[in-house]
């Protein structure tokens, strides 16, 4: 092997105007540039996490499609769902997402304020999606309409239950990320943390948007016209 | 500005863009009001979501159909508003993953549906016959 060549100043390569891209061929790793920096690697990691997680959902969805109408003699979709609590329950997840948007912008802007009080709506709003599916949940089982009345209700609870633990692990998420800004200010890792949390939440809402539409829309529509 | 402007040098040729993370060189009130259109075009779409169930200005069968279309267009409005996913090269790892992602879904979902009407279609015409089960020779 010739470590002369190997020692010899990279001449082949093109010339670099900045500092930062000369470092670029300085970092540890094989390819040009070396490996990805952190923040991309965690971003991209934890979208593949959440994509998978959208993969179990769409299995939970398949459930439901199929079992959907075997009410066994029990209501049906059309005579239990409110679709006014649902528009509310859409209304609320839709603003706490656009929150937490808001507190990207904040975070990226530095501003404590702004970031907490954000975290603190985006919170609220999930608090109070929250307490209305609870609200929603226990009206079905005083109804006698439990998860264990049907398939169709079985299906129905597992597949909106999961979405609503979902949130409620994502409220707790959101309650260590505000402590975390609180106790230790903009840092970078905090800041990784915090952008996987924003994903997270917006994933929360696409996946809502999901329900809303093909569970609690399209069941409430009269048996004629279901496919 | 943004998260960019705040990492150790090294590795910036080529990098690619975070899921989530705004694109570099945008001002606070373009960053804003990106999120402002995307949740006007998401209430917008939720709006008539819900209008197009109570509405008999659509073909009555055709609803269901375009309750999927219109939660599919409000999901893509929250991938490029609030997700920022684009086109761009240094995208394009994200919208891989999406993409084989996607496919997953289709396949568990639509397979599954296809897969259980059929069976439910076989149950249908057997029942219909005078043992209640398949006769076999």
């Amino acid at each position: 092997m010739n470590t002369e060549a190997l020692r010899a100043p990279p001449t082949a390569y093109p010339r670099h105007d900045t500092a930062k891209e000369v470092a670029a061929f300085e970092v540890t790793g094989h390819g040009i540039g070396g490996p990805a920096p952190k923040r991309i690697i965690v971003g991209y990691g934890f979208w593949i996490f959440l994509l998978s997680d959208v993969i179990l959902f769409s299995a939970v969805f398949a459930a439901y499609a199929v079992l959907f109408k075997n009410t066994a003699g029990g209501p049906s979709a059309r005579q239990l769902f409110d679709l006014r609590s649902v528009a509310v329950e859409t209304g609320c997840l839709l603003a706490s997402t656009f929150a937490c948007a808001m507190a990207g912008v904040a975070v990226s802007e530095r501003s404590m304020k702004w970031t907490q009080l954000a975290l603190l709506v985006t919170g609220l709003l999930g608090v109070s999606f929250v307490f209305l599916e609870a609200h929603e949940f226990t009206g079905f089982i005083a109804r006698g309409a439990g998860p264990t009345r049907s398939a169709f209700l079985s299906s129905f609870f597992t597949l909106v239950g999961c979405h609503g633990a979902h949130v409620t692990a994502g409220l707790i998420w959101l309650g260590t990320m505000m402590a975390q800004f609180r106790a230790k200010g903009f840092r970078e890792d905090i800041r990784l943390r915090f952008l996987c949390f924003t994903l997270f939440w917006h994933a929360l809402d696409i996946i809502w948007v999901a329900i809303f539409s093909l569970v609690y829309l399209v069941g409430t529509l009269p048996p004629q016209m279901l496919p | 500005m943004n998260m960019n402007d705040n990492y150790p040098a090294g590795s910036h040729v080529g990098e690619d863009h975070p899921v989530g993370s705004v694109s570099a060189g945008r001002s606070l009130h373009q960053e804003i009001g990106g999120y402002l259109v995307g949740l006007a075009l998401a209430v917008g779409l939720t709006a008539v979501s819900f209008w197009a169930t109570g509405t008999r200005s659509i073909y009555g069968p055709g609803i269901a159909l375009a309750l999927l279309v219109l939660a599919v267009a409000q999901m893509g409005i929250h991938l490029i508003f609030f997700l920022h996913i684009t086109t761009a090269p240094d995208n394009s790892n994200n919208v891989l993953a999406l993409a084989f992602g996607v496919l997953i879904v289709c396949l568990i979902v639509f397979g599954s549906v296809w897969v259980m009407n059929h069976l439910n279609h076989g149950m249908a015409s057997m029942s219909g016959m005078a043992h209640g089960y398949p006769v076999r020779s």
